[in-house]
């Protein structure tokens, strides 16, 4: 599953982070994940935990928040957000977003104007909102 | 950064495949060059990072095939060699693409493909200097760089940009290939010489070759193959 991957990634950051700090222990993550990917949070946090065994991350508190996906056209500089367009998303579809957010340029158009020339404002990824340590 | 470091620390050689100029035979000679490893009992990888326009899985007939989740992707085994391409995902669908999202994509591929133990990872790149190449510089350290050119004055002005860009950087170089050759001369050669690569050697043009995209156990019987061949020993 491409959320072990993610976890990974995160897990890793968090280690990074804490480092830079010098931290003694970390208590605390909280994890914001963007709608477009559509990751699957339990799958997420089953991955973390296995993951963080034997790490300085083990006892370490998850808190994960959903920001919703937003896009801008280019073209006519249109908002809207994925809730608006999900529907017309089929499994393959969403599937190949979840692997890589870019491919919503194949799969995702303009509501207005049709245009495939948007950008993802908001929602992209998984990333680190911050955390908490011990010194 | 470390995710990716991570996916490719099992990699022994990344062999870049580029050209600066378009159509010179680059996706090509990058399949051909992973076959014809591959034959020799090498576990080899090939990238196909060019997200506008993928050719590798069309060369190699690659249909009906998915990578496989797991921690990751792996990627699936064709004729041997494990393709990895953004084709899987947008079939023959366009792929439009703006600077930020290429690298965004590129990045992406790198995190999650599993490469496992791999000998050579080749990548066969787009054209021009813009962000995936500039984007295996900086995220490939391992990357060791190979110069398709055609003998045309137009290809090889274009390949010799990008060469200096590559020596201006001291990233490793492997030489230049002469492709697509008709009528010898030595403009390639002299060209090698006075930015003080390594000229590989040539490849014939081969009327044939058209007849052997998708059919990969042809090609490697063609002549352009065994040209192909001629150029890895001195690599
Ligand atoms: N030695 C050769 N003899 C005959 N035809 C060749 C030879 N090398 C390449 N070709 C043909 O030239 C065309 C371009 O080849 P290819 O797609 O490999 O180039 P490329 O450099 O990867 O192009 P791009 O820059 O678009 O990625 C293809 O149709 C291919 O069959
Ligand atoms: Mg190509
Ligand atoms: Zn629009």
């Amino acid at each position: 599953m491409h959320e072990w991957a993610l976890a990974e990634g995160v897990i890793s950051t968090i280690l990074t982070v804490a480092k830079k700090k010098d931290a003694k222990e970390i208590t605390e993550a909280e994890i914001k994940i963007g709608c477009l990917q559509q990751i699957d949070e339990n799958i997420f946090t089953t991955a973390f935990r296995e993951l963080v065994k034997h790490t300085p991350l083990e006892k370490t508190k998850i808190k994960l928040k959903n920001e919703e996906a937003y896009f801008k056209c280019r073209t006519c500089e249109l908002e809207w957000n994925l809730t608006n367009t999900t529907n017309a998303l089929g499994r393959e579809e969403s599937e190949a977003i979840h692997f890589i957010p870019e491919l919503a340029h194949t799969f995702i158009r303009c509501p207005r104007c049709g245009s495939p020339d948007f950008a993802v404002t908001r929602g992209r990824g998984i990333w680190v909102e911050h955390i908490k340590i011990l010194k | 950064m470390a995710t990716i470091n991570k996916r490719l620390k099992d990699i022994k050689r990344v062999i870049v495949v580029v050209g600066g100029k378009g159509g010179v035979g680059k996706s090509l000679i990058a399949t051909t060059l992973s076959l014809v490893l591959s034959k020799r009992g090498h576990s080899v990888g090939l990238l196909d990072l060019d997200f506008h326009g993928p050719s590798c899985h069309t060369i190699l007939d690659a249909k009906g095939v998915m990578p496989t989740e797991g921690e990751g992707i792996i990627p699936p085994e064709i004729h041997g060699i494990k393709l990895m391409s953004v084709v899987y995902y947008v079939g023959e669908k366009p792929l439009p693409l703006r600077g930020t999202e290429i690298s965004n994509v590129f990045t992406e591929l790198l995190a999650i493909t599993k490469w496992g133990r791999t000998d050579y990872l080749i990548v066969d790149a787009p054209p021009g200097m813009g962000e995936e190449i500039l984007d295996v510089i900086r995220l490939m350290k391992k990357g060791e760089f190979l110069i398709v050119t055609t003998p045309s004055n137009l290809a090889l002005k274009t390949m010799s940009r990008l060469v200096k860009l590559l020596l201006e950087i001291r990233v490793p170089v492997l030489g230049i290939v002469e492709n697509m050759r008709i009528t010898k001369t030595k403009l390639t050669e002299e060209l090698a010489k006075g930015l003080d690569i390594k000229y590989l050697g040539y490849v014939s043009f081969d009327y044939n070759l058209e007849g052997c995209i998708s059919n990969p156990k042809k090609l490697l019987k063609t002549k352009f193959a065994d040209n192909v061949k001629n150029i890895l020993k001195v690599v």
